[in-house]
């Protein structure tokens, strides 16, 4: 690793105008666990780090008006053992499980996963599917975005320079509805996706016909995507395998997979479209549960 | 660019100066002289220089130590006391789990880390927890083995 200088302040403002004076020089570090590997390996060499790790209150993870804000410095450990989170939001914790080990979960950041924009990852693509809002701040303020705009390139996200993410708003699901995360993964457990699927479903109050419905896919291109055209199939329709088959051709359409040791781009492609088959049929069980919850 | 940093590594308070590229890893290794964690992959995914960071496991490898600073480490040199091994320890010995033993000491600071967690796991929680850490000799059941033991024997 190239030699830089390390600050390690205790409120965000102080973080915020270390980074403005250092500019493109300066990198924000949380976790590290991308990070610090990219700088091992030479891929960036930053001039200046500025760790949010010594800045309090942003780990935290707290009811909001139903759903659940997540700060940024809240680790994947943290996210997948909350009680708050397997209560409202079972789907997000076993999201979280499913990242790499338990050590690396232990170290690595919710907001620092976001920022690195590896389109890989597991938490960006239930987060999509979840209509979460990521939270910004720079010196001129703060905004919010929804995550699946927050992506633009391989490793390229919304943030300005100067920006950091400071937290994530996850909204509660919709009554009748159910929420499911399919991460296909021949390897080995610690992985990432060959192809991963999230999906959500709201029924009808009787069950019969899916209300809406939303899917989003990693590991299927240069960033997280959210099937669009796919959602727009099922709206108003009756659960079935060819609304399944319907739904999977149209992700597949929407796909642009990248050939790689995981598998090649026609073989993701293929199991992206078998996929959201999975993840809608866990997604709408669950909703008929939800559904039956709520008669 | 150097800077001063004060960690506590297995229960003793130590201060030392270090570039701030320094990982955590060569800190413990070249700085403190604790040769125990190993580098293995480098890259956070093998499990090798396993430590604990306030309890909690973590790759030092990919840690820099100035993010150690005002914090506990402990690595393998602190789990036996004066004169007896660690169960973990012990049990990694007497059911096989330690073979060639580059992996071991990021196996018994995990295996520690999960009994403390959680004293009683099941096989399927103990193969979880351990996915992270990569033994090339495959001696996986044995490890497995010796961590039910060490539970089985912390809980006589």
């Amino acid at each position: 690793m190239r030699a830089f200088e390390y600050a390690a302040p205790r409120t965000l403002d102080e973080a915020l105008a270390v980074l403005r004076e250092h500019g493109d020089e300066a990198r924000v570090i949380a976790g590290g666990t991308a990070l610090v590997t990219m700088m091992r390996q030479r891929l960036v060499s930053p001039g200046y780090l500025v760790s949010l790790r010594d800045i309090r209150g942003l780990d935290r993870i707290e009811a909001d008006n139903g759903g659940i804000r997540i700060g940024a410095l809240a680790t994947h450990r943290d996210v997948e053992t909350s009680p708050l989170v397997r209560e409202r939001l079972p789907v997000l914790a076993e999201t979280f499980r499913r990242v790499a080990s338990v050590r690396i979960r232990n170290m690595a950041t919710v907001g620092g996963a976001l920022a690195h924009a590896d389109p890989n990852q597991d938490p960006p693509v239930t987060l999509i599917a979840l209509g979460a809002r990521v939270e910004i701040c720079g010196t001129d303020g703060r905004r919010a975005l929804p995550v699946e705009e927050f992506f633009r390139d391989y490793y390229e996200s919304a943030l300005e320079p100067g920006e950091v993410v400071i937290g994530v708003v996850v909204p509660q699901l919709a009554p009748a509805s159910g929420a499911a995360y399919v991460k296909f993964l021949p390897r080995t457990a610690d992985d990432y996706a060959t192809v991963a699927v999230a999906a959500t479903v709201s029924v009808d109050p009787d069950g019969e016909r899916c209300r809406a419905a939303r899917i989003a896919l990693g590991s299927v291109g240069v960033t997280p995507i959210r099937a669009r055209g796919a959602e727009g199939l099922l709206a108003g329709q009756r659960f079935g395998a060819e609304l399944l088959r319907g739904a999977g051709e149209a992700v597949k359409g929407a796909v642009d997979p990248l050939s790689d040791h995981r598998g090649s781009a026609a073989y993701k492609r293929e199991m992206a479209g078998v996929m959201v088959g999975r993840a809608l049929t866990r997604a709408w069980d669950a909703a008929l549960v939800s559904a039956r919850g709520t008669r | 660019m150097n800077r001063k940093i004060r960690v506590t590594v297995n229960g003793t308070a130590r201060a030392v100066e270090v570039p701030t590229y320094r990982t955590l890893l060569d800190c413990l290794r070249n700085d403190l002289g604790l040769t125990g964690s190993k580098e293995g992959c480098g890259v956070g995914v093998c499990g090798a220089c396993t430590v604990l960071l306030d309890g909690k496991m973590i790759s030092s490898c990919i840690a820099l130590a100035v993010s150690a600073d005002g914090h506990e480490v402990t690595t393998v040199e602190g789990l036996a006391g004066d004169e007896r091994l660690h169960p973990v320890q012990q049990a990694f010995i007497d059911a096989g789990g330690f073979q060639c033993g580059i992996c071991t000491p990021g196996q018994v600071v995990s295996a520690k880390a999960l009994l403390d967690a959680n004293p009683n796991p099941s096989d399927a929680e103990i193969r979880e927890w351990m996915l992270g850490n990569l033994c090339r000799c495959t001696g996986y059941y044995k490890i497995i083995e010796s961590i039910r033991a060490a539970a089985q024997r912390s809980r006589a």
